[in-house]
């Protein structure tokens, strides 16, 4: 018993350690984006999340195009990929014959691994080509405010789709997954009780996985609110906010990944670390909302 | 120095000399810097390797501004960059390390403007206003009287111009915001010249093959991009009107030509876009090396002196397998004298 215990110290101590660790490694990262990011904050404070011009001549500096970037791709993108990735893990998870599903799960699986430059080079070279000529005349057709101006191919469409691609394995695996574990109990007394089998999976078997489900899509979203590569190949990089999807974008990521590297001027890299540190704070106001969303579907399920 | 021990010293030195490519003699040397220049700067590195054994350069192409920000703070032996130091960047420098810092041109590359108009091919000419008036958007049609009047015989279709600019800054963009702030006093006072700045118009690719991937799908496109990825990857590209109003061939004898029509200054930071000689290309760069004027390892200090006379005197006979146009030869006699004022 003695040595147990001693056992038990030691591994709570190791374990503790490493939380420890990571919570360090935030706490320096924000540190770091913070002490750097200094000069930006002193000269734009607040009026850096709303300014609209990004100049580095006249040393004028507005992440709001960056922002609206990020978050319409993002949000393009999960719109998409939830319906298509649930669905697909419902399929997985109760429909399909277990080698089938194993198959078809390690196929998604592996459009998860494919580096994102592999996913900006086919939207340039495969989507994009595609858009203009079968799916954006018939949407330019709807005449609706979102589909609307000249379409040119590199815009935050485009970026969304590639987005989209990338996410939905997330969603469908993790959301297999956590359909997998509801108890078989659950799903045998519902059909005891008559329900049909979808019955049972809509009214039974989701709502007891929605919490998991919740993960995956915030998993699915943080994934895409940082992606760099592929977003940049196909967005336009053109920091403008335009209400049509046809218009060509910027995203934060990619601001940073593209100036960085041959930006001179303290205030200039200075407001692109800014700019990462909005990110980060975007990426915590996003993870806060999706608590609170989770917590109140809990609390209706109850 | 006791009379034995100097027998042993000189006896040392005999050995080491004997032994001069033992690896314990071998002169490490860093570099950090513009990516353009890189392919040539690589193979002048493998190349002086076999030329003076151990020294041994290793170049990392980080981007220009990462050059400066690192010979700065003093974490490589030297910087390079596609633009040269600004005052600021210089008084930053001398104020702390007491020495000032001299750059060095090493060789030329000049941005071409390269299209995609269904029936034309490579060659149409454009003028100043054109360019400018292209990238300010304020012609917007291929069938612009500012296009047709100087491309007679050319029929241009009525067809939307789509803009391509790089969305990574660049020494690129740098060479030619530079040329359209000579050329435009409404881009100079609009835009300006810098490694990425606010465009008017236009999408925004990632380095050249992004601009050239914009260019080749968008039916109109038109964009900048080195000359040697258009030479490399035979891109259409348009002949340009310089400041003696003659259109000039981009190649690497009117980029050339461009250096040779400027008066240099003392310490070489000199823009040579829109050049006033007859035979330049106006969109035309150096790119620079950037060297502390003192080094407190002398043997460091001897090493990057020889490389420097090397790489403009012999160095120079590579240049132009790798498409970069070599340093007229007025320009590399006045580097020669400020490379002698080196102290180590």
């Amino acid at each position: 018993m003695e040595q147990l215990k001693g056992g038990d110290e030691i591994s709570y101590l190791i374990t503790l350690a490493c939380s420890i660790v990571i919570i360090l490694i935030v706490v320096l990262l924000v540190g770091e984006l913070w002490y750097n990011s200094q000069p930006a904050i002193k000269k734009f404070g607040f009026s850096f999340l709303t300014g609209t011009t990004w100049d580095p001549n006249g040393d004028v500096f507005g992440a709001l195009p960056f922002l609206y970037g990020t978050v319409v791709t993002s949000i393009f993108a999960l719109v998409l990929s939830v319906p298509l990735g649930v669905g697909a893990a419902i399929f997985l998870a109760e429909m399909a014959a277990p080698k089938l599903s194993n198959a078809l799960t390690f196929l998604i699986e592996l459009l998860a691994a494919v580096p994102s430059v592999i996913y900006g080079l086919l939207g340039i070279f495969v989507l994009v080509p595609i858009l203009r000529k079968y799916v954006a005349p018939p949407l330019a057709m709807t005449h609706l405010p979102i589909f609307s101006g000249t379409f040119y191919g590199f815009s935050l469409l485009a970026a969304g789709l590639v987005l989209t691609i990338m996410v939905v394995p997330f969603i469908v695996s993790v959301s297999r997954e956590v359909l997998l574990a509801v108890p078989v109990e659950q799903r045998e007394a519902s059909l005891a009780v008559g329900a049909t089998k979808w019955e049972t999976t809509w009214q039974v078997v989701l709502p007891n996985a929605s919490t998991g489900i919740l993960g995956s899509i915030f998993l699915a979203l943080a994934r895409a609110l940082g992606e760099t590569m592929a977003v940049t190949m196909v967005v336009g990089n053109t920091p403008t906010i335009s209400t049509s999807l046809f218009s060509p974008g910027y995203s934060i990521a990619a601001a940073i990944a593209n100036q960085f590297a041959e930006a001179s001027g303290q205030l200039f890299i200075a407001s692109l670390i800014f700019l990462g540190l909005v990110l980060f704070g975007l990426t915590i106001v996003i993870n806060a909302v999706a608590r609170i969303l989770i917590i109140m579907t809990a609390q209706r399920g109850m | 120095m006791s009379e034995g021990k100097m027998k042993t010293f000189t006896g040392g030195l005999a050995i080491a000399a004997l032994l001069g490519a033992l690896p314990l003699a071998a002169q490490s040397i860093t570099g950090a810097g513009a990516t353009f220049p890189a392919p040539i700067y690589q193979k002048w590195f493998n190349d002086y390797q076999q030329v003076a054994s151990g020294v041994q350069i290793n170049y990392q192409a980080i981007g220009s501004g990462g050059g400066i920000r690192n010979i700065t703070d003093g974490s490589v032996d030297f910087g390079a960059s596609d633009g040269p130091m600004n005052d600021k960047q210089l008084k930053g420098y001398e104020d702390k390390w007491h020495y000032p810092i001299y750059e060095f041109p090493t060789v030329l590359g000049s941005d071409v403007l390269t299209y995609n108009v269904p029936g034309i091919t490579t060659g149409i000419k454009l003028t100043p206003d054109a360019i400018a008036g292209i990238f300010l958007g304020k012609i917007t049609k291929w069938n612009d009287p500012e296009l047709e009047k100087n491309n007679p015989g050319v029929k241009f279709p009525d067809m939307p111009i789509v803009v391509a600019h790089r969305a990574d800054s660049s020494g690129t963009t740098y060479c030619f915001t530079d040329y359209l702030s000579k050329v435009s006093p409404a881009w100079k006072s609009k835009v300006g010249k810098n490694t990425s700045v606010n465009w008017p118009v236009g999408l925004g690719g990632q380095g050249n093959p992004g601009v050239t991937g914009i260019v080749k799908q968008q039916t109109g496109g038109i964009g900048y991009v080195e000359l040697i990825y258009a030479v490399e990857n035979k891109l259409p590209y348009a002949l340009v009107k310089n400041s003696s109003g003659a259109f000039i061939k981009p190649d690497l004898a009117s980029t050339t030509a461009a250096a040779a029509g400027v008066v240099m200054p003392p310490d070489f930071r000199v823009s040579i876009t829109n050049s006033s000689n007859k035979a330049a290309y106006p969109i035309s760069t150096f790119t620079w090396l950037l060297i502390p004027s003192h080094f407190s390892d002398a043997a460091k200090g001897k090493a990057i002196v020889a490389f420097l006379h090397w790489a403009i005197t012999k160095g120079q006979g590579e240049v132009e397998s790798l498409d970069y146009a070599k340093l007229p030869s007025s320009v590399v006699a006045k580097e020669e004298v400020a490379i002698g004022k080196i102290k180590y």
